[in-house]
């Protein structure tokens, strides 16, 4: 029986190697977010609120509950991240949820596309998807209107919103050839070509903060489930140890 | 009639009116069952446990769902957010659906080893094969709730398979649909299904699944009727009250679910996209398709199936058969002997073709096809309806060992 499961497995591995296809992506770096830091999920809120808000709503979650879970009383909700109106021309109550002001046909006429809520986007395309994206930026001319691609995902129509911070960079290319003999240019690494208001580093703090806010607005009880289940599963091991003595005493006139 | 029942007192009261009494004892503390269940016996109760924890965690999720095109995925997220505690309702929810399909399927392998759809269960195998078909509705019509991404083109790709059937398969798509595309007529039908007709329909299935069950007896690892070794007083010699003997132990096999299940729900409640797929958290959108669409993993064994077959009308029936012919199993097996203690190395070697075959294609199901894969689905394809041709095969004079007279 066994040898036949091996077997079956060692036929089956071989598909593991087998890509989807998509190409190689730049840059290519992994975090972990430190759910612990809630001063650097607040740095990412402001970031978060300054720079995508403009375009972008994160319409599932409400500007009191980000206060109240990064430890930001409404008082300075109100003040550093509401800069929305609501309907009536008035600053957005901190009750409301997270909406951005531009309207999706605004949006439609000057991208094309209806920028995506961002509620949800820690889930759906991971933390390290962002990272990259966000700092995968360059220079390219062919793009008309925006002048940038993006080397995680190309051709986006999103523009380089952050580049006051970031600077401009271009990419470097190698040549690769696959499997099939195909030849391919990636994209290996950027060179700086006008700085910006911040070194390297700072930015690529500046993004992991922003996404480490976006990982929290995705599921804010995240650290909240992983706290009730440590509780839980302490009651259900102490229980199950009850249980057991109780089927064992029980159990004791079973021949 | 036996003593207790008229007596007095408030039960007796309830009992010269209702046969309290008198259905705990026939079903619970008089019910004898075979002393030597083992592991695979837990599954049973851990399936009524998972759907007890369905329906009320669906009762509360739908308090503050809004089957509606334009409100559904907000909803499920104010659920997420606003609602107290309505994670953890979602969570139990997507998560139970995974468990239940894990339990459903253990519970299911244990009556294929046991033989314990063979005579005289029969109609115990059969109830728990429209049991299973109640469940894989609901499951597919659940998961369009949620108005994901993937909610919406996993059910665009189930409908559209019933488009294959000749002469009617457009209209019938049409009349499933309720509309030309998935939408809000569709969501509204699937949810009034979803939380009312299957529901129902499965608790009077699962009363029919247990009353047969009670009434023939439960049948046990060695396969041996327990009923006709009886003492003086006409109880099984094997047999023990199923309370209070196997209720104290499934409270163990409980526990020990409940242990496995809190690690995902609380650790991994996405159990890294097969539980809740990640392009689920992409609102539905009717005009863009999603690069790779995989229906949930419970179905993916029978989808590996229907796009391993080359013609689509083909791949249909194969898929529908391939669990269609899980109805015929009791009279596709010939063989006397139940447990496969004492069946031949044949039938175990068949086992392991149909365990293998199963689990490669649920593998497959998930991924895109490549030519590679279509190779190895059709492999395992093959692999899994010759289960069954094998059996019928073998089982007619099969080399069984001998069966002992009493439980060991």
């Amino acid at each position: 029986m066994k040898k036949l499961l091996i077997i079956a497995i060692g036929l089956l591995l071989p598909s593991i190697g087998w890509s989807a296809g998509g190409g190689p992506t730049y840059p290519n770096d992994k975090i972990e977010i430190d759910w612990n830091d809630k001063a650097a999920m607040q740095r990412g809120a402001r970031t978060f609120v300054n720079y995508c808000m403009s375009c972008h709503s994160a319409a599932y979650s409400r500007f009191n509950r980000v206060g109240a879970d990064l430890g930001i009383p409404d008082e300075l909700v109100r003040e550093n991240l509401i800069f929305t109106t609501d309907v009536n021309g008035e600053k957005t109550k901190v009750g409301e949820l997270m909406k951005t002001t531009m309207t999706p046909e605004y949006a439609e006429q000057a991208f094309g596309i209806v920028p995506p809520d961002l509620s949800l986007i820690a889930r759906s395309r991971g933390v390290n998807w962002l990272y990259n994206y966000l700092r995968g930026f360059y220079v390219d001319d062919s793009r008309e209107g925006i002048g940038v691609n993006n080397g995680v995902f190309a051709n986006v129509g999103m523009p380089h919103v952050m580049a006051d911070l970031q600077g401009l960079q271009v990419p470097k290319y190698k040549t690769l050839t696959d499997s099939h003999g195909d030849e391919q240019e990636v994209i290996v690494g950027f060179e700086v070509l006008k700085p910006g208001s911040m070194t390297i580093s700072e930015y690529d703090k500046t993004v992991y903060e922003l996404v480490a806010f976006l990982d929290y607005l995705a599921e804010p009880y995240k650290q909240t489930r992983k706290n009730v289940g440590t509780g839980v599963l302490i009651f259900l091991f102490a229980f199950l140890i009850l249980a057991y003595v109780l089927k064992r005493e029980y159990w004791k006139d079973v021949h | 009639m036996s003593e207790k029942q008229t007596g007095t007192g408030f039960l007796g009261w309830i009992d010269a009116r209702f046969p309290l009494t008198k259905m705990f004892e026939e079903h619970l503390s008089k019910y004898y069952a075979p002393k030597n269940f083992n592991f695979w016996y837990f599954f049973g109760s851990l399936a009524l446990l998972v759907l007890v924890i369905q329906i009320v965690t669906g009762i509360f999720l739908t308090m503050h769902y809004k089957p509606d095109g334009d409100l559904a995925f907000a909803s499920v997220e104010y659920i997420m957010r606003d609602v107290d505690w309505g994670w953890l309702l979602r969570y139990l929810h997507s998560t139970g659906a995974s468990a239940f399909f894990i339990v459903v399927y253990l519970h299911m392998f244990r009556a294929l080893i046991y033989g314990s759809y063979q005579k005289p269960r029969e109609l115990i195998w059969i109830f728990g094969m429209f049991i299973f078909l109640c469940l894989m509705a609901e499951g597919f019509m659940g998961y369009l709730l949620p108005w994901g991404q993937m909610s919406y083109w996993g059910a665009q790709v189930i409908i559209s398979l019933f488009g294959a059937i000749p002469w009617v398969g457009d209209e019938l798509t049409l009349w499933i649909r309720g509309d030309f595309v998935i939408s809000d007529a569709t969501l509204n039908r699937f949810f009034a299904l979803h939380v009312v007709a299957v529901p129902l329909v499965l608790l009077m299935l699962v009363v029919m699944h247990i009353i047969a069950l009670h009434e023939v007896g439960s049948n046990n690892p060695d396969g041996v009727e327990i009923k006709k070794n009886k003492d003086e007083n006409g109880i099984p010699l094997d047999g023990i009250p199923f309370h209070p003997y196997y209720t104290v132990k499934d409270i163990v096999g409980v526990v020990v679910f409940l242990i496995l299940f809190s690690v995902v729900v609380f650790f991994a409640p996405e159990m890294g996209g097969y539980f809740l797929e990640y392009a689920n958290f992409v609102p539905a959108n009717q005009f863009k398709t999603p690069e790779h669409i995989a229906p949930v993993w419970y179905f993916t064994p029978y989808y590996a199936i229907l796009r391993a077959i080359p013609d689509k009308l083909m791949g249909v029936i194969a898929m529908f058969a391939s669990i269609g012919i899980l109805f015929f199993l009791p009279w596709i097996d010939r063989g006397k002997v139940k447990s496969v203690r004492y069946r031949s190395g044949a039938f175990k070697l068949l086992l392991v073709i149909l365990v293998v075959s199963f689990i490669g294609l649920g593998y497959l199901g998930a991924l895109p096809a490549t030519e590679g894969r279509t190779m190895f689905a059709r492999l395992f394809t093959i692999g899994y309806f010759g289960f069954f041709v094998g059996l019928w095969w073998i089982s007619k004079n099969e080399a069984t060992k001998p069966v002992p007279e009493r439980v060991r």
